[in-house]
């Protein structure tokens, strides 16, 4: 029997990473609160096409006038409410990744290890990914208009984290020591993470589903629902995330199985926390099924994405409080 | 299957693609005709879709409700606690929801279904595979996307430079057009992910039909012989020859566990070391191994793990007369892991006279709380102490019995111990003798496990994900150029482009192609002093990607 101190904790690097997360905390908060106001007040701007915008009837950019082109295509040009203000926010955004990459290196310097070990470090990487891949749509699909409905969840579950979920940096419980956390939690992070943005994407869709049925009716939409871009560019922009997200997802639950063969001596043991992750894996290939069946492309697809999302955050959240398993960081 | 509406008429795809669940039941048709409608119905891609989500909720009461598979104590614990209603949850398997028969039905139905739907898929596809592109439809406006565009170059030119702007796609001349078309890897990839899953299915079954799994506990200074006698818990598969173990050995040198000492997270476990040695077989030379948690033993195809630790307090006790009647290690469970307060019962059958039991609490840390009683504070044995309750008289052993419970029904209290550290002896009532706490050692609980499947497992998880990579990013699409001179000697060119999936993506991209096209036929033009054609450059901006 031995006893050792709290591990080698670097006081200076902590104290900086728990200053920076509030720093990032705030800076999210106020580029949600411009990109509120761009999508609430923006003007209208065509998007320009591309990879997931439409190429809209003899639109093409780019078309010299020698060559003619016709595209058929039952889907408007993409529209999106834009003001300098969700170029600012953006920026703003950005800074506020940088300071939770910092949080985080600085994290895993105090403590010594890679800085994913428990629910707190968990949550924040994922947030940080989430944003990531709000920064990537920006910029590669023009898709700034999910800013304010990424950073909504993003906000909220850093507020957990930072609330209820702190603990200091320390080492790590034995089962975490393996080189796996690296290979095997990354890979689940990185899929919540994009996992997250498809969801607020499905539900920004959903919005905009309803504000285009009500339209069909003769009905007005005012606010932010009513200058959203159309929902099929939406339902793509999910959709894209989720083909990312979901090899990746199985690629984290194959690699857990693998490293829990080599800690537990069993592969698959019917634990919470991995009855929990087939369910999220059986959902999402549900979804993409169901993308692929007739009269459920549309919203009972993107609801299956949603409950997805809902049973991955259960998964965090729930099986690590409510259930006894061999998967308890808490 | 697909049930996807595409624009065009893809006959393949169409071929294969009754959509039953569309259509109404069969109607007075023999019994060939409903066989086929169930069989239609069964593969169809609703029904697939339905029994996912079966399978995700079927799911659930496994993870709220204790199992079987997970720990055969907190089912009995539950049992204990809930015992009319168990009665109702056990009638439906809900302790062994993922080997009870329902949810076997949910998901042989979709395995089935799945069979049924990508085996066809697969023949199809291989003939798909070796077919030439299909022939150039004879009006391309049709297509979702089409451009024209006029060039000097002569229809033969303009089709062999297409050709080269063609890059990964199969090419195909028909008369005045070619027809080209790539993506043909989408389609592999699907039905290798879906046959993967059949195959890792099949591989889980296997193991668990052929494997064994049991757990084990050693004291320091215990041994273990691969018998099935010698499991505290022993899971063999229906098929296993559970005379046949692998005959090694193991002994337990040593245990070590560290935990962190001080600040939040103290009485957080640091690191669990258990030092093995063991024998393949009882022939071979003797060999050493350090058991941690994500360090396993693999010996003779058989892997031994590190579960947990515990406890196990010594006593010695003597009879009336004096005489040393016990002297042994007892392992006591844990309560929970952050003071390893553990309970355990002493059982001296053979004292000469009546029967001893003792019911214990060890505490590795005894402190008082703020409310004056003992308590564990950590989980390092850094204060020791027991408290003991005797009883004398009739034990029961003549029925098996679990060696951490103590029957007491035809047995008398002698009274409650003193607190008692290492050295200290007590001294019973009634003259019924003494026992003496002589110190402690730790023990292990080790599982070993075989399982023939875990490779194959693992290569039909890494094809599915292969196969999902290739289905999932591989987009199949269609591109067609027509050449025609026109009445002013100049050649019209048609492009036209057809995706199946992704139409922005695929647009922006036959776009591009166009571009291409276009641009080096204008480019070789302008090489060309007889033709008078615009200079101008094409541009390639515009696309996002
Ligand atoms: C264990 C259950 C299953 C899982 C996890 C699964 C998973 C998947 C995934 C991830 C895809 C890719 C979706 C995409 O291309 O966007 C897919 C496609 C497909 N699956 Fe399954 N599948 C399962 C069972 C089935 C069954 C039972 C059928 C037959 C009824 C089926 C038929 C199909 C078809 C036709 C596609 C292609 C859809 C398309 O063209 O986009 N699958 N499946």
């Amino acid at each position: 029997m031995t006893y050792t101190l709290a591990g080698p904790v670097d006081e200076t690097m902590a104290s900086a990473s728990d200053t920076l997360i509030i720093a990032m905390i705030v800076t999210y908060a106020a580029a949600l609160f411009l990109f509120a106001i761009e999508a609430a007040y923006g003007r209208r701007t065509r998007l320009r096409a591309g990879r997931l915008m439409p190429v809209g009837a003899g639109s093409v950019e780019g078309a010299d006038d020698d060559i003619e082109v016709s595209v058929r295509t039952d889907e408007g040009e993409a529209q999106a409410s834009q003001s300098v203000l969700g170029r600012i926010a953006l920026g703003v955004t950005a800074l506020g990744f940088v300071f939770g990459l910092a949080q985080i290196i600085t994290r895993g310097l105090a403590a010594g290890r890679w800085p994913w070990g428990n629910m707190f470090e968990f949550v924040v990487a994922m947030c940080l990914v989430a944003v990531g891949a709000l920064l990537y749509a920006s910029w590669r699909y023009q898709a700034r208009f999910l800013g304010a409905f990424v950073l909504v969840p993003v906000l909220l579950l850093l507020g957990i984290g930072v609330r209820w979920l702190y603990v200091d940096p320390g080492p790590l419980i034995p089962a975490l020591q393996s080189y796996w956390v690296p290979i095997h939690v990354s890979a689940v992070i990185i899929a919540g993470g994009a996992f997250m943005v498809s969801g607020a994407a499905g539900i920004t869709y959903l919005v905009a589903h309803r504000a285009e049925a009500r339209r069909a009716l003769g009905e007005k939409v005012v606010g932010i629902a009513g200058r959203l871009p159309s929902p099929e560019l939406l339902d793509r922009i999910s959709h894209r995330f989720i083909l990312f997200a979901f090899p990746l997802w199985t690629f984290g639950v194959i690699a857990g199985s693998v490293w829990a063969d080599e800690a537990w001596g069993r592969f698959w043991g019917w634990d919470p926390k991995e009855v929990w992750s087939f369910i999220s894996w059986v959902i999402y290939a549900a979804y993409l099924h169901a993308r692929a069946t007739g009269g459920w492309r549309g919203p009972k697809a993107t609801w299956i994405n949603v409950i997805g999302f809902l049973t991955v955050m259960f998964n965090f959240f729930a099986v690590n409080y409510m259930f006894s398993g061999l998967h308890s960081y808490a | 299957m697909s049930t996807r509406t595409t624009e065009n008429a893809d006959g393949a795809e169409q071929a294969r693609t009754p959509d039953p669940a569309a259509g109404p039941g069969p109607k007075g048709l023999g019994p060939a005709g409903w066989g086929r409608w169930v069989w239609r119905t069964l593969t169809s891609m609703r029904t697939a879709l339905i029994l996912l989500f079966m399978l995700a909720l079927g799911a659930i009461p496994g993870s709220i409700l204790p199992q079987n598979v997970v720990s055969v104590d907190e089912v009995a614990t539950y049992v204990r606690e809930n015992p009319e209603l168990s009665v109702w949850l056990d009638r439906f398997h809900l302790f062994d929801v993922f080997s009870s028969p329902w949810y076997a039905a949910i998901y042989l139905l979709l395995f089935v279904s799945l069979a049924g739907c990508v085996i066809p898929r697969a023949l199809v596809h291989a003939r798909a595979v070796r077919a030439r592109p299909v022939a150039t439809p004879r009006n391309l406006g049709r297509m979702p996307y089409v451009a024209r565009f006029g060039t000097g170059a002569s229809p033969e030119t303009v089709l062999e430079r297409s050709r080269s702007v063609l890059k990964g796609y199969r090419v195909e001349r028909y008369g005045d057009s070619v027809s080209a078309e790539t993506g043909y890897l989408r389609e592999a990839g699907n039905v290798l992910f879906h046959f993967s899953l059949l195959a890792l299915l099949l591989a889980l079954a296997a193991g668990s039909f052929f494997g064994y799994r049991g757990n084990m506990l050693l004291v320091e200074g215990d041994g273990f012989a691969n018998t099935l006698p010698s499991y505290d818990a022993i899971y063999p598969g229906h098929w296993t020859d559970t005379d046949a173990f692998e005959p090694f050995t193991i002994h337990l040198d040593s245990f070590e566990a560290s935990f962190i000492d001080d600040g939040d997270l103290r009485g957080q476990a640091e690191s669990y070391v258990a030092e093995l040695s063991y024998k393949e077989s009882p022939e071979s030379e003797e060999e050493q191994h350090t058991l941690e948690v994500n360090h396993p033993l693999s010996v003779d195809g058989v892997q031994v793990y590190l579960l947990g630790h515990g406890y196990a307090p010594q006593f010695e006790v003597r009879n009336a007369d004096g005489d040393l009647v016990f002297d042994q290690a007892v392992p006591f469970l844990h309560r929970e892991t952050m003071t390893y307060t553990s309970d355990g019962v002493v059982k001296v059958p053979d004292t000469g006279g009546e029967e001893l039991g003792f019911v214990g609490v060890f505490l590795p840390t005894a402190a008082e709380d703020s409310e004056g009683e003992l308590v564990s504070t950590f989980p390092g044995a850094e204060n020791p102490m027991v408290t003991l309750e005797a009883y004398q008289g009739d034990m029961g052993m003549v029925d098996p019995q679990s060696v951490y419970q103590l029957r007491t029904e035809g047995m008398e209290s002698l009274g409650e111990s003193p607190v008692m550290a290492v050295g200290d002896t007590w001294e019973l009532p009634d003259e019924a003798g003494s026992i003496t706490f002589t110190g402690y050692k730790e023990y292990a609980t080790l599982q070993s496990n075989r399982d023939g499947a875990r490779l194959p497992a693992l290569g039909a998880a890494t094809a599915a994900v292969a196969g999902l990579l290739l289905t999932l990013f591989v987009r199949p699409r269609r591109v067609w150029v027509r050449a025609t001179r026109g009445e002013d000697g100049t050649t019209r060119v048609e492009l036209a482009g057809l995706g199946k999936t992704e139409v922005a993506g695929d647009n922006a991209e036959f776009h591009e192609i166009t571009k291409r096209l276009a641009g080096r036929l204008r480019s070789e033009s302008d090489d060309n002093p007889h033709t008078t054609s615009d200079p101008r450059e094409s541009t390639t901006r515009g696309s996002d990607r």
